[in-house]
C-alpha cells in the first residue's frame, strides 16, 4: 500500500539534515515527491512529500526510525498522513 | 506539492501549542439483543457484547492518532438506556448491569462508557424508578460509568415529579461518594431535550434511533480558537473576530470529520456524527472563558460575557458545519466550571455566578456543568435549579443539562478535585430563596406553545 504523507522538519538548521532524513527514507523505501525549505516565524521549516511503501516498511516503522533521526539532529520530525493537511486546508 | 510549508507549520502549532485535539471518538452499541428477565444474564450478555464490538476500538483510535498525529484524547462507548433493560430485568439487581459495563470498559480500555440512563420526560415505568434508584449506587461501585436522566422536552415539558426525583439522586451520589470529593455526581447528567447520538460524557446514550454499532466523534480546540483571537488586531471588530472563529471552527471539524471516516472504516461500521462542541480542558489555556476574555470582556462572568459565548457558539456551528457531512450530537461551546481554568478563576474571583452561568446556557451546549455547589445545598434548592434549567432547554428547543456536585462536608471556597479531565470545581454559592414548596407539587409544567415566540 503506497501511503501518502507529509514529513516536516522544525528546529534550528545545521548541516545535514536533509542528508540523514534522505537517508532514511530511502533505507525505508519511502519516496520524496517533493521538498520544500524555508524559515517560518525564525523557525527552520522543511517540509516533504513523501510516499510511504508500506508493504516494505509499515508507516509507523518509519515513524520509528525518523524519531531516532531527529533525536540524533536535536530537531522535530513528524510524519503525518497527507490527508489531514488536505482536509483542514482544502474545501 | 499542493500544501503550502505555512499550512504544515499552522496544523502543527495547533496540536503542539495550542491543544487541538479530538476529544473522543465514541463508539455507539445497541444494547437491545442483551435484555432478559434475569438481570445477572442481562449482564453477562452485556459484557460480552461490549467486549465483543469494541475490542478493536481503543488500538484503531490509537493508530489514527500516530498516523495523523492529532491526539485522540478520550475513547468511549455509550449504550442504550440501561432502564430499557431494567424494565425488562424483572428479577435481580440492576446494577450487575452496571458493573458489568464498568469491567467490559476496563477490558477494552475505554475512558468511559454512558447509557446507564433513562427518559422520564412524561413519565416514570418501572424499569426507569429501578434504574434511577441504582445510580447512587452504581456511581459509587464503578469507575467509568456514566448516568444520565432526561427529565423535560419540548415536545413533552418538564416532569417535575423525575426533576425532584433526580435531585434526591443528585444529593444521595454525593454522599454515596462523599470520600472521594464526590466524585460520582461528575459522572451524572440531568437533561433537557436530551440527544440520541452525543459522544461527550456524563450524557452520552445510544438512541433507539440509532444503527446497531456506530462511530461519533467529538472534536475539542479551544485553544486554537484563543490563539487565532489573540493573533487578530487589537482594534478587530466583532464580525472580524466571528469571521476568524469560522474559518478555524472549520478545520478543527475537518479533522474531526476525517477521523471519523476513518475510524468508521476500519472498524467496520457506520459512521455517526461529528460533534461540533468546543470542549474545554484543565490545561491552560484550553479553555473557552479565555476566548471570551480574548474577545475583551474583562473577566469571564462579567457583562457582555453572555452576547460574546452567543457570537462564539454561532460561528463554531456556521464554520463547523461546513466541515462535516453529518453534524449532530451536542455541537456548540461548553462551559463546565472544573474542566476549565478560566472559568475556575472567574468563579472564584466573583465575577462567575450560578445565575450568570445560567444566562450563558441559553445561547450555548450545554447547560449548568460541572459546577460544586455548599454540602448543605437543600434538595428543594437542587430541584429548583434543575427546574430553571430544562425550562430553558424546553423553551428554547435546545438541549440543556445539569451536573451539579453537591461538596459534602464543604462550603463556599472550597475545592473538589477529580483529576484528569474532569478537572477540580470551587464550591459555588447559590441562592438560598428556593423555598420548600415549589419542588414538592409535582406534575408537569406543560409543553410550551410553538408559536407566538416572543
Amino acid at each position: 500500500m503506497q501511503t501518502p504523507a507529509i514529513l516536516s522538519v522544525l528546529g534550528e538548521d545545521r548541516v545535514g539534515i536533509v542528508a540523514t532524513v534522505s537517508r532514511v527514507l530511502a533505507d525505508s523505501s519511502a519516496n520524496i515527491e517533493d521538498i520544500r525549505q524555508t524559515i517560518i516565524s525564525g523557525i527552520f521549516s522543511m517540509t516533504m512529500l513523501v510516499t510511504v511503501n508500506e508493504d516494505e516498511t509499515p508507516f509507523d516503522e518509519v515513524q520509528r526510525r525518523l524519531a531516532g533521526a531527529a533525536e540524533e539532529l536535536g530537531l522535530q520530525i513528524t510524519l503525518q498522513r497527507e490527508d489531514v493537511f488536505r482536509y483542514m486546508h482544502r474545501i | 506539492m499542493h500544501i503550502t510549508p505555512e499550512e504544515i507549520v499552522e496544523t502543527l502549532l495547533m496540536v503542539q501549542q495550542q491543544n487541538l485535539d479530538v476529544r473522543t471518538v465514541t463508539l455507539g452499541l445497541s444494547l437491545n439483543s442483551c435484555a432478559h428477565e434475569d438481570a445477572a444474564v442481562a449482564a453477562q450478555r452485556v459484557y460480552d457484547r461490549v467486549t465483543t464490538a469494541a475490542a478493536n476500538l481503543v488500538p484503531v483510535a490509537q493508530k489514527l492518532e500516530a498516523e495523523y498525529g492529532v491526539p485522540i484524547v478520550n475513547r468511549r462507548i455509550s449504550v442504550t438506556p440501561i432502564a430499557q433493560l431494567a424494565s425488562v430485568s424483572r428479577h435481580g439487581d440492576i446494577t450487575l448491569v452496571a458493573d458489568a459495563l464498568d469491567r467490559a470498559a476496563t477490558e477494552v480500555g475505554v475512558d468511559f462508557v454512558g447509557g446507564y440512563s433513562a427518559l422520564v420526560h412524561k413519565g416514570i415505568g418501572e424499569g426507569d424508578r429501578k434504574l434511577i434508584d441504582s445510580i447512587p449506587q452504581a456511581l459509587a461501585t464503578t469507575q467509568r460509568l456514566c448516568a444520565s436522566v432526561n427529565v423535560a422536552s419540548t415536545r413533552a415539558g418538564i416532569n417535575m415529579d423525575a426533576v425532584l426525583l433526580m435531585a434526591q439522586t443528585v444529593r444521595a451520589a454525593a454522599e454515596a461518594t462523599a470520600d472521594r470529593d464526590c466524585i460520582g455526581c461528575a459522572k451524572l447528567v440531568v437533561f433537557a431535550n436530551m440527544v440520541e447520538d452525543n459522544p461527550f460524557m456524563a450524557g452520552a446514550v445510544h438512541g433507539t434511533g440509532e444503527p446497531d454499532e456506530v462511530i461519533n466523534v467529538g472534536i475539542s480546540g479551544p485553544g486554537v480558537v484563543r490563539a487565532v483571537i489573540a493573533s487578530l488586531p487589537d482594534d478587530a471588530d466583532l464580525t472580524a473576530i466571528a469571521e476568524a472563529i469560522k474559518a478555524t471552527a472549520f478545520k478543527i471539524t475537518r479533522v474531526g470529520e476525517l477521523v471519523a471516516r476513518e475510524a468508521a472504516r476500519r472498524l467496520g461500521v457506520q459512521m455517526g456524527i461529528v460533534d461540533l462542541s468546543l470542549a474545554p480542558t484543565p490545561a491552560e489555556g484550553d479553555s473557552v472563558a479565555d476566548i471570551i476574555e480574548a474577545m475583551g470582556v474583562g473577566r469571564c462572568g462579567g457583562p457582555g460575557t453572555t452576547a460574546a459565548l452567543a457570537l462564539l457558539n454561532d460561528a463554531v456551528k456556521k464554520g463547523g458545519a461546513m466541515g462535516s457531512s453529518s453534524v449532530g450530537g451536542l455541537s456548540g461551546a461548553f462551559i463546565p466550571v472544573s474542566e476549565d481554568q478560566g472559568m475556575i478563576r472567574a468563579a472564584e474571583s466573583g465575577a462567575l455566578t450560578l445565575e450568570k452561568l445560567e444566562a450563558m446556557t441559553s445561547v450555548c451546549s450545554v447547560g449548568l456543568d460541572m459546577i460544586a455547589i455548599p454540602g448543605d445545598t437543600t434538595v428543594e434548592t437542587i430541584a429548583g435549579v434543575i427546574a430553571d434549567e430544562c425550562a430553558i432547554g424546553v423553551v428554547n428547543s435546545k438541549t440543556t443539562a445539569v451536573r451539579l456536585i453537591p461538596a459534602i462536608g464543604r462550603k463556599v471556597g472550597d475545592r473538589l478535585s477529580f483529576g484528569g479531565l474532569l478537572g477540580e470545581a470551587p464550591v459555588m454559592s447559590v441562592n438560598a430563596w428556593a423555598g420548600t414548596t415549589f419542588a414538592h407539587r409535582g406534575g408537569r409544567v406543560p409543553a410550551p406553545l410553538q408559536s407566538l415566540r416572543n
